[in-house]
């Protein structure tokens, strides 16, 4: 083992969850059995008490922390907060992280095949909600003999599943943590994701998401959906900082190639996204996030949809997050004072725009690690 | 020892399980004391992160918020108690944070330094210099303490605001109140304690 294996949770294999249940979806639609692929860091204590529920956001995965191999030139996606002796300490809790439904990383989704016709799901995976997947992670904690979960953690579209547990499955988490999260999108939201979704649908290779039967994949939309979303991900200053109007070349060469460093960088990101991403599932999340609303169930009044809530709740917004600025936090916020919650908030100085939840900043580590350690001391064991 | 004082004076005057806010909860030791010793429910506001993380550890409910903001989060008569020690002579309005307190409390508990104490009284008036003491331990171009105010100032807002006080204890800085700052408080007191509620319940 080399030295970065050992400061992560080390070396870990994906594991598979299949449940035969059949899963009703809030669209109506039935999913008759399902996979969902996860990871686990630490070990489960005797009183099966110290587990923590990480839920992925738009574009993450199963594999959150430790290496696949040896080989592998990154750890998983929030490696810097997960492991032993990290602010969510693998040496005192249980960490699950599963690949949504829906998702391209091994559960049941677009790439996985539909029983009917035994070809892959692809378009016709029906689309899942927020409280779709609390539900089949619900049944994963059964399969894991976890009757509650110490903590559910979750940045962005993970901070809204974090929420919605907190309201579907009161009597099954301690805590809650959602971080740079919303009680739902905004119309800009909602406009960004369409527009996201009109050039992964717009693109030739596309054929109405029937692409693996052409052998291809719209791998230019997917791309341009992506740099998108990766400017709404970053803040004005850190792009300034990070390129400001500096040159590929030298000079300017009055052309349509890449020029600006931004551009390349862009570029790039598009491009390492769509090798390992599916266009189909990143369609489906957009519309999950789309869809996210648990104040609609009451007339949209979320302190009415927080009623039933029962956890500690620790709601976290970062100052330069122009997605879900801290302003969208304080929604969730006010809703749980309303209904009488416990509820502590933190706004994080941060210059890295939405991405900086996923950022090793000190105090949000200390923030994080500090919660954590007194929600462990107070654990049955 | 100070610190003790005022919290159990402060104890003395909240009834059990009643909702509290705590603005400018500091550490959140006031809000856990309260919660051991008189079962209260409710948040402290901080502005500081390194104290929002103290209170985390205490097991506090805490808001990282800006006081000089406002209570905006909050709805009008959603607490018992809005508790505010040492903090009033920080905040950049004071007045409309009063006012803020008892719209949404119906009790208001204010702790602050008083000017009128009469060593700050001969500093000024024969060292010719800006209070500093144990108290006020700030030179005047580091203070946080953007108003301060003697006990007469206080009251005199307050009779302005339509805020009734309740309740005053002027006492030293061990929070001790002997007969002499009972009879001449402006004078002889410290630190102001005060218990207030709106004059007219119902504006």
């Amino acid at each position: 083992m080399n030295d970065k294996m050992e400061a992560s949770a080390g070396l870990v294999t994906p594991q598979r969850f299949h449940s035969s249940e059949t899963l009703l979806l809030r669209s109506g639609a039935k999913l008759p059995c399902f996979e969902l692929i996860y990871e686990s860091y630490g070990e489960l204590n005797a009183a099966r008490s110290n587990g923590i529920l990480i839920c992925h956001a738009l574009s993450g995965d199963h594999h959150v922390a430790g290496y696949h191999d040896s080989k592998e030139q990154r750890p998983g996606w929030w490696d810097n907060i997960i492991g032993p002796g990290k602010a969510i300490d693998t040496c005192r809790f249980f960490v699950v992280c599963p690949n949504n439904l829906g998702g391209c990383g091994g559960s049941t989704g677009p790439l996985t095949p539909n029983p009917v016709s035994g070809r892959p799901y692809g378009p016709d995976f029906p689309i899942v909600t927020v409280s779709d997947w609390v539900d089949s992670q619900y049944l994963l904690m059964r399969h894991l003999g976890i009757d509650r979960w110490a903590a559910v953690i979750g940045g962005s579209l993970g901070g809204m599943q974090s929420l919605e547990w907190a309201i579907r499955k009161p009597g099954h988490l301690q805590a809650a943590f959602i971080i740079a999260a919303a009680p739902k999108l905004s119309s800009q939201n909602i406009a960004f994701n369409e527009v996201a979704r009109q050039a992964i649908r717009s693109d030739p290779e596309f054929h109405g998401g029937r692409y693996l039967d052409h052998d291809g994949s719209p791998a230019r939309g997917l791309m341009l959906a992506r740099m998108l979303g990766h400017i709404t991900y970053l803040s004005d200053d850190v792009l300034a900082q990070k390129f400001g109007r500096a040159l590929q070349d030298e000079e300017l060469k009055f052309g349509y190639g890449v020029e600006f460093q931004v551009e390349s960088y862009l570029r790039y990101k598009g491009l390492s996204f769509v090798r390992h991403f599916d266009a189909n599932t990143y369609l489906l999340f957009t519309k999950v996030l789309d869809y996210f609303d648990p104040a609609a169930a009451t007339n949209g009044a979320l302190a009415a949809a927080m009623a039933p809530a029962r956890a500690n709740f620790y709601v976290l917004s970062f100052s330069s997050d122009w997605r879900f600025a801290p302003a969208r936090s304080r929604e969730i916020t006010r809703a749980l004072l309303d209904a009488d919650k416990q509820v502590t908030t933190l706004e994080v100085q941060s210059e890295q725009g939405h991405d900086s939840f996923l950022m090793p900043i000190p105090v949000y580590h200390r923030f994080m690690r500090t919660a954590l350690e007194r929600l462990h001391a107070a654990l049955p064991n | 020892m100070a610190l003790r004082n005022e919290q159990s004076l402060i104890t003395s005057w909240i009834e059990i399980g009643s909702r509290v806010l705590d603005l400018g909860c500091g550490d959140g030791a006031l809000l856990a004391y309260l919660r051991r010793e008189r079962k209260v429910r409710g948040y402290g506001i901080e502005i500081d992160p390194e104290n929002i993380i103290h209170c985390v550890n205490a097991g506090v409910s805490v808001l990282h918020s800006d006081l000089d903001a406002g209570l905006g989060d909050f709805r009008d008569h959603s607490f018992d108690y809005v508790i505010m020690t040492q903090t009033l002579q920080a905040m950049r309005y004071p007045h409309r944070l009063l006012a803020e307190m008892l719209r949404v409390g119906h009790t208001g508990i204010v702790t602050f330094p008083n000017m009128g104490y009469w060593k700050c009284r001969l500093q000024m008036a024969f060292g010719g210099r800006m209070p500093v003491s144990r108290t006020l331990p700030h030179q005047w171009y580091d203070t946080p303490n953007l108003h301060l105010c003697t006990l007469l100032d206080f009251e005199t807002l307050c009779a302005e605001t339509g805020i009734r006080i309740l309740e005053r204890r002027a006492v030293d800085h061990v929070h001790r109140s002997g007969l002499g700052r009972r009879l001449v408080p402006n004078l002889l007191g410290e630190i102001a304690i005060y218990r207030v509620c709106r004059a007219h319940p119902a504006a």
